[in-house]
This record gives C-alpha cells, structure tokens and sequence, in this order.
C-alpha cells in the first residue's frame, strides 16, 4: 500500500505525538476519569496506526513490526495476571486483592494496584489492535503478490 | 480446596500467553507446555472430585466480604455439579492434547493452536466455576471466540465456510444471552446468581419471568445445539481437525450450552410447569430428529455430529421429567433419579463421543478420506483404532456392560416410574435406531474388503494417538461403574442435591 | 419507555440485515448493529431520576449518582464486540480469497 502525498505526512508526523500522550494520560487517569485501560489503550493504537496510513506499508518492515507488538502484547498480560496473582502472598491471600496502600481520593497516586492494572492493560490492547491491523495489511500485502 | 479454585482458569491462561512467546525460539516447548498444563490441571481436579462431598467452597475475588448477607464482588463457587464437568473438561482436554502432539504435525503454526486451545479450556473452567451471571458472559465469549479460530485452523473452503455459519450463530446466541441478563439486572438490580435467587422467590411476575427464560433458553439452547437451533454443528463439528471435534462436541456443548441452562434453571429460577413441560418437548424432539438426520450420512464426522443432537436430546430429556416433577410437587425420588441419569448421561457422552471422534481422525490420517464408500477393512490393519472403535460405538449404542447402557437405563427407569410411558418407549427406539446407525459405521468402515487404491499402505497411527484412543475406551468401561450404589452415592448424589434442594446453594453463599 | 421500544427495534433491523443480506461483509455490519442495541439497553437500565454522571468529587460529596454497574459491564461487552468483529473479519478475508466473490449464496459447498 503506497503512502500518502507530503502534506498528510507532514500533518501526521505533527500531530501522532499527541495522540499517543493523549492516549496515555487516559490510561493513568483511569481511577480518577472515565476512561482507563480499555479506551486510552485503543487511542494509542490509533497513533501508530495513523503513522501507517499515511507512510505507506513499503516504508516499514512490517513483519518485524508484528512481531514486535504480539511480544509487548504477551509480556503486559503475563503482567497483569502476575500482578493479579500477588494478591496471594500479601493481606487476606486472595487473587486479585489491592494490597498497595490507597491514598486520598482524588490524587493520581491513590487506589492502590488500580493505576498499575490499567497500564498494563493498556498497553495489551494497544499491542492487541495494532497486531491486527498489522496482520490484515500483511496478508493483503500477500495477496496483491 | 479454597486456594485451588482460581488455578483451574489463571494456569491455561497464564500458559496459553506464554506458550506465545516462547514457542517461536524453543522448538517443542508449545506441545510440552500444553500437555504439563493439562495434566496438572487433571490432577487437581480429580483432587477435587474426592474431597469436595456435601459441602460447597466458595471464593470471593478480591476479597469483598457480603454487606448485611447481601453479595457484592464476584464470586467463584465450587460445588458437587460443578466438579464433575470440571473432571471432565480437563480429561477429555488433556487426552486431546496428547493426540494433537501428532495429528497437529501436519497444519502450520502450531504454537497458535495450542495457546488457542489452553484459552478454549481456560474459558471454560471460567463458566463451570463463576457464581455471578456477567462472568459466566465473558468466559463463554472467551472459550467460543477461541473455538471459531480452532474451527478453521487449516484454512481451506470447508473449514472456512463452517466457522463462518458457527460464528454468525454464536454472535446471535451471546447477544440473546447479553439481552437477558440486561432484563435480569433492570428487575433485580444484582448480578450474584443465590443474590438474584433469594430476590426471585419473594416476588413473582410471570409474564416478566416467561420473556426472561425464554431469552436465556433460546440464547443457551443455541449454544448447546438443542434442536431448533442446531444447523451450525453439523458444519462446525464435521470439518474442524478431529481433537477439536473430540473437544467442541464432547466438553464444549455441555460446559457453556448445558452445564448453564441446569445451573440457572434449577438454581436460579422458580420452575413453573409450563416451561418444564417445553424443554421436555424440545429434548424428545432433539432426540429424534438427530438420530433420523444421522441415519442417511456417508460422512464419518457428520454422522457422528448428528448423533451428538440425539444424545444431548437425552440428557434434556431426563432433565426435563425432573423438572416437571419438582414443579409439580410430587415424587421427588423418581426427580432425583431422573436428574442422575441425565448427569451421569452427560459424563458418558463426553467420554464415548470425544474417543469416536478420535477414531475418526485416525481414520482420516491414515487413509485420507472421511466417506464411508470409500474405505473398509481396516479392522486388520488398525487393530488399536477399530478395537477402540468397537468399544465406543457399542457404548453409545446402550449394550452392556459399557457405559451407556447404564446410563440409558436409568433415564428409562425414571421415565417409566414417572408415568411417561410415551417417552419411555421413544427412549428405547431411539437407542435401536442409533445401534443400527453405529453398525452400518462399523460394517463400513472396518469389517469390508478394502477398496483397491487403499489396499496396500494403510498402517496403524502413531503412538501419542493409540495412547489417547486406548485410555478413553478404558475410561468407557471405568464409568459404568458409577451406576453402582456404593460409588454413586460420592459422586453423582451430591451433585443432585445440590440441584433440587432450593435452599442449599444460596445459604451457601449468602449464609456465610 | 419509548427509549427501550426503540432499542428494541433496533435489535430487529440487526436481525433483518443478518437474516436477508447477500453480502458477506454486510451481514458482519448488521451483527454489530444488534450489538449495539444491546449496548444502549444495558446503559439505560441503570438510569435513576436526576442523577449525575458517577465520578466521585472530593469536595462536594452527596448527590445522586446514576448506577455505574452497567456502565462497566458496557465497557467490557464492547471490548468482546470488537474482538468477534475482528475475528469474523479476518474470516470474510480468507473466504474473499478462496472463493473470489463477497456472495454467500455462492458458497454451498457444505450440504446434508
């Protein structure tokens, strides 16, 4: 798939940073915001899939690109589920226990393991989208072969 | 048994991600992985089944204590109904796995599906366990998007074809389910299943209890593939590979299609007449549409897909008459033996059918076709295949002394004892005509002279897969022992109590 | 109550496009559509009366919140729409590519 002409490269380039911070300030402020790790993760795919569109699939290895994102995407949710599974040595020994001090409400550091959880999961489904993104291109690539 | 319940769904989990990452740089690390997981997880459950007896375990994620005898947080429970399925989904798992080590060798990417196949269980064992309506939502979605990718793992027109139709399905019946536990939370305002229960019994609308149970049965009854709703399991279990037909027609169907219409049905709901006397009817009609679809078919799988409606139809059937009698208030004896012939026809049909579907694969691996024109015998150069083969096929038939024999008898007896003489008599000829259908199976595939172009290269399956097939023919003759006073007062009673007595599940969460 | 009349019809124009459409890619759109009427009903069913968005704000603490529950059980529903989405998608690719055409009454190779 060829890129786009230069102006929407150029746009792109300006404006994919702030998508991803964008993106990443939901994530952190998911105890205190709507939002959290589902939906900040989905913009910040968006990010990276905007740098696609508009580069065009033979200016990036995408295979490696693959690669790459369903690797981060296993890691954070091993992660998470250790996380999860910490619960069991701490406090009462149950799965998925808050076991980290929880603050006043209203601060970003607060509520315990919940800002933990919700950037791990953000960045799993961040992974998660652009994998499939990355595999419908690299199979359409494969087709118009 | 308390630390224990989380593992069954963290370990497949946890395993199916790291079997993602790791398989692609250590060279057999996916297969072993799959097959430690799994036994581990047989292990713990057999554990389970011997120490769990009357009483129930009850798991609070998160640790969120009741707040005045009302539930909040999700729970997880552990109870003598619950524990048999488990039993079950992680044996007839494990020895799938042991067969796919060499029947998979011939697909590429195989790390895909053994990570796809440690969520499918993963899944699972989240529906058996999950005491809170929402959560057995999630599972379900989990364990069947895993089973639309297994469907159509080696991408060719058949498969592709029949996991589209399994989809387009199975998104229609979660959305029913989806759309009923919406109706459930506007009534009740809880998503705890002994929470919902308590509220239910103090106050009954029927028309608003009608539209609900009618949604979920619909919404279930596709997922288990009563009759009605069944045209995508002929497609799907025909032309998925054989360990996951062994797996989709022998765990899945039950773990999230039946397992969750007896759990909600006798435990959740008050049993009005009407409905009882309807999922009676779509039992019998079930049994008997299947095993006249399944007569006609030259195809190995699906004739054994069709057998699989017949079979559930019993277990819904003996399901049924125990529900007509706890809703009319008599003979509970005849209530309770009725509901362990159907449990103990549950166990049975995941045991036989799983092996026939294993057989079927080897057929397949080793002489490349799936029509019963086209082969025939076979009984001399697969010994190990048509031995077992003649085992599961007398067992679904009803011939002692395996397995369904037992079990078919006790649906009969309580079908009789019950008044039901009509059922009965479709019981017992239905179970003539399925004996006439595994016969000409047999005769076909096995005890014919061989066809030319096959005659000479056809030799036994490699051993992973003789191991897997002679360890469940030996499970098939192990579980008619269950019929048996002394070991059915372990297993199956509890399990019936549980089910019948209205009281003993909710005082077990909310009590404590 | 004409809220949930019309979720409800909805639902139903999902279930036409499932049921009459030819095109492969369309009967994918019509599933989400009924998906997403089941995503409106959860929503409403946990409106109460005058009842604001619930974020907790520490400095002014008592009102009457809308029940978060369905809320997060919506989160969660979309989160496994997109995933049948995707995989029915990258179904429909496989199946463009063997058979050439979106037509699914082309496709009837399965029968019996």
């Amino acid at each position: 798939m060829k890129g786009m002409t230069i102006i929407v490269k150029k746009t792109t380039q300006l404006i994919a940073g702030i998508v991803f911070l964008y993106g990443i300030y939901i994530i952190i402020h998911g105890h205190l915001t709507p939002g959290g790790g589902f939906a900040g993760g989905v913009i910040v795919a968006g990010a990276f899939i905007l740098l696609i569109l508009a580069y065009g699939s033979d200016f990036l290895k995408l295979v490696k690109e693959e690669a790459g994102s369903t690797l981060y995407e296993n890691l954070a949710v091993l992660v998470a589920l250790f996380l999860a599974i910490s619960g069991l040595l701490f406090g009462t020994r149950v799965f998925f226990l808050n076991w980290l001090p929880k603050g006043t409400p209203g601060e970003l550091v607060s509520a315990g393991m919940l800002p933990l959880y919700n950037i791990f999961i953000g960045i799993e489904v961040a992974a998660s989208i652009l994998s499939i993104f990355l595999a419908l291109v690299i199979f359409k690539e494969e087709i118009s072969k | 048994m308390n630390p224990l319940i989380p593992l069954f769904v963290v370990v497949p989990l946890a395993g199916a991600f790291l079997i993602m990452i790791l398989g692609r740089f250590i060279k057999h690390f996916d297969r072993t992985l799959a097959s430690l997981i799994l036994l581990f997880l047989v292990v713990i459950s057999f554990y389970g089944l011997f120490t769990t007896g009357e009483n129930s375990a009850v798991y609070r994620v998160g640790g969120w204590e009741p707040v005045n005898r009302i539930p909040i947080g999700i729970h997880m429970v552990l109870d003598a109904f619950t524990i048999i399925i488990l039993c079950i989904v992680n044996l007839i798992g494990f020895l799938s796995v042991v067969y796919s080590i060499s029947y998979i060798s011939r697909y590429t990417s195989e790390n895909y599906f053994y990570a796809l196949f440690c969520l499918m269980v993963a899944g699972m064992n989240g529906v058996v366990l999950s005491g809170d309506l929402f959560n057995i939502y999630v599972f379900l979605e989990i364990s069947a998007i895993s089973s639309y990718a297994l469907v159509a793992f080696g991408v060719e027109r058949d498969e592709l074809e029949a996991t589209f139709k399994y989809q387009v399905l199975g998104g229609l019946a979660s959305f029913l389910i989806l759309f009923g536990i919406g109706f459930i939370y506007w009534k009740t305002k809880t998503l705890n299943i002994a929470d919902i229960k308590t509220i239910f019994s103090s106050g009954y609308d029927p028309k608003y209890n009608l539209l609900v149970q009618i949604l979920l049965l619909c919404g279930f009854g596709l997922k288990a593939a009563i009759i009605p709703f069944h045209a995508w399991l002929p497609d799907a279990h025909s032309s998925a590979p054989s360990p996951i037909s062994a797996m989709l027609s022998g765990v899945l169907i039950k773990a999230i299609g039946i397992y969750v219409i007896i759990r909600l049905f006798f435990n959740m709901f008050a049993i009005t007449e009407g409905m009882a006397i309807l999922i009676t009817t779509l039992g019998t009609l079930s049994m008997v549409v299947g095993v006249f679809l399944a007569i006609g078919q030259w195809d190995i799988k699906r004739l054994l897909a069709y057998h699989s409606i017949s079979q559930m139809g019993y277990v819904i059937l003996s399901v049924g008459i125990g529900m007509i009698l706890i809703s009319r208030g008599v003979r509970q004896e005849v209530a309770a033996l009725a509901m362990a012939g159907g449990i103990f026809h549950l166990i049975n049909h995941a045991a036989f059918k799983g092996l026939l579907f294993l057989n079927a694969g080897a057929i397949e691996y080793s002489t490349g076709t799936r029509n019963l024109n086209e082969m025939g015998g076979l009984a001399k150069s697969m010994p190990a295949t048509s031995a077992t083969s003649f085992v599961a096929s007398l067992s679904i038939s009803g011939i002692p002394p395996f397995n369904g024999f037992f079990s078919k008898l006790i649906i009969i007896i309580a079908a009789v004892m019950a008044r039901f003489y009509f059922l009965a008599a479709l019981a017992a000829i239905v179970s003539i005509i399925t004996l006439a259908s595994f016969l000409k199976f047999q005769r076909y595939a096995f005890y014919d002279k061989a066809p030319e172009k096959i005659k000479n290269n056809i030799k036994e399956v490699p051993f992973p897969m003789v191991f897997s097939m002679i360890i469940l023919s030996i499970i098939c003759l192990l579980l008619s022992l269950l019929a048996f006073p002394g070991i059915r007062e372990t297993i199956l009673t509890p399990a019936t109590d549980i089910l019948m007595d209205p009281s003993k599940y909710t005082s077990q969460i909310t009590g404590i | 109550m004409t809220l949930y009349w019309l979720c409800f019809i909805l639902f139903l124009t999902g279930l036409y496009g499932v049921i009459t459409r030819r095109n492969l890619v369309k009967i994918a759109i019509s599933l989400s559509i009924m998906e997403f009427s089941i995503f409106l009903l959860l929503a409403l069913v946990g409106y109460v009366e005058g009842g604001v968005a619930p974020i907790v704000d520490p400095s002014d603490p008592v009102k009457t919140y809308v029940d978060p529950l369905p809320q997060a059980m919506v989160l969660t529903a979309i989160v496994i729409g997109l995933a049948t989405t995707a995989m029915l998608m990258a179904v429909i690719i496989r199946l463009y590519r063997k058979y050439g055409t979106f037509d699914i009454r082309e496709m009837k190779n399965l029968r019996g």
